[in-house]
């Protein structure tokens, strides 16, 4: 993500079955909204894990929105509800980071909400607009060390 | 299973302040079951370290590696490059795991990124309770597989206390009773009558309470 760049960086986890459907739909119904997000398709936002979240800020996202569907309507039944847990945990974790954790939302859409999706797309701008770059920028450029995972070679 | 959970993030940027190349070193066993030192909250752990790092404007390396079982030498032979290579190890095992690492890098400063709470099962997801002491000298069979010396607030041997209402403990009333738990489960399995037999006071001394245990098996010994 490009340090300089005084916009700030939204990342989206759509959920497959419905916030990505009402982002769609708002494209073919030409609602405007910020151009300042990233959208990742999710099978459903089940499959987000608090440690997506956590990458997404380190690699420099300004703020980052979860979008699952409305409570009682997933369509595996319960991913909406393990995403809010995880996006809660994360939210501390950014806290204790010292990073606001407002940047980090979740929402919950339908598929025909678009919107709705728009809406909440111009709230987390403002609101991370509000707040200011992130200040994981500044230090974008990673020091010698490689990160590394798994079994040394 | 061994329970643990994380230290915060502020208390480990404390700890590590002093060292800019840290490996956070997880544990494949019971911290993975439990969901607190497994490659996953390694990776959590270390993201957010690096963010706190990074907010503070500290010029910090980490890298991660899991093995199998850091309280096992043949385990920690797989993490022993990485260590070296590393000024400090970020321990994201058990009290065990942390310690085993320390002895084998007498040179290396090697800190504990969990607490070790306690010896648990898993009682439904997200949610473990504790359920052993450890206290060397198993009572289990008298009181119907329920733990007095664990489950109730006061270790009574001979309960209940009398303090509890319906069927809470006195001491933690989001908690139950372990001597409803005990009587109920006697009366399930017709053993009643284990509760007229008076308990002597228990030895301590096959628990911590007598130092440090060690455990030697002849028939495994080389």
């Amino acid at each position: 993500m490009n340090a300089n760049n005084s916009e700030p960086i939204i990342v989206a986890f759509c959920c497959h079955y419905c916030a990505y459907a009402a982002a769609d739909l708002a494209g073919s119904g030409r609602l405007q909204y910020p151009p300042n997000i990233r959208i990742v398709r999710m099978p459903c936002t089940g499959r987000l894990e608090v440690n997506f979240l956590m990458k997404a800020f380190e690699a420099g996202a300004d703020g980052v929105l979860v979008a699952g569907c409305e409570e009682g309507s997933c369509h595996f039944k319960e991913g909406n509800y393990l995403a809010k847990g995880r996006v809660n945990t994360a939210r501390q974790l950014l806290e204790e980071a010292g990073l606001e954790p407002q940047r980090l939302r979740m929402v919950n859409v339908s598929a025909a909400s678009s919107q709705k999706f728009a809406e909440y797309i111009r709230e987390i701008v403002e609101t991370v607009t509000g707040l200011g770059p992130s200040p994981v920028k500044k230090m974008e450029k990673r020091t010698t060390n490689q990160e590394q995972t798994g079994v040394m070679p | 299973m061994i329970v643990a959970e994380r230290k915060t993030i502020p208390e480990l940027v404390e700890i590590l302040k002093p060292h800019k190349n840290i490996l956070v070193l997880g544990c494949g066993t019971c911290v993975t079951v439990c969901l607190s030192g497994g490659e996953r909250e390694v990776s959590i752990i270390s993201s957010a370290l690096r963010i706190a790092f990074r907010v503070q404007g500290l010029g910090f390396g980490i890298n991660e590696l899991t093995i199998e079982r850091q309280c096992d030498n043949i385990f920690i032979e797989q993490a022993a490059e990485a260590i070296q290579r590393a000024d400090a190890v970020l321990s994201t095992a058990c009290g065990a795991g942390v310690q085993a690492i320390a002895e084998r890098f007498p040179h290396k400063p090697v800190y504990a990124g969990l607490n070790t709470t306690f010896l648990g099962i898993l009682e439904e997801r997200g949610v473990w309770t504790e359920k052993c002491a450890a206290c060397g000298s198993c009572v289990l069979h008298k009181y119907g597989g329920i733990c007095p010396v664990t489950r109730c607030a006061k270790r009574m041997m001979n309960g209940p206390c009398g303090g509890s209402r319906e069927d809470r403990c006195e001491v933690r009333p989001d908690r139950s009773c372990a001597w409803q738990l005990i009587y109920r489960r006697l009366k399930n399995i017709g053993q009643l009558e284990r509760l007229k037999e008076m308990e002597p006071p228990k030895d301590w001394n096959s628990s911590l309470s007598g130092g440090p245990r060690v455990l030697i098996r002849e028939d495994h010994k080389v």
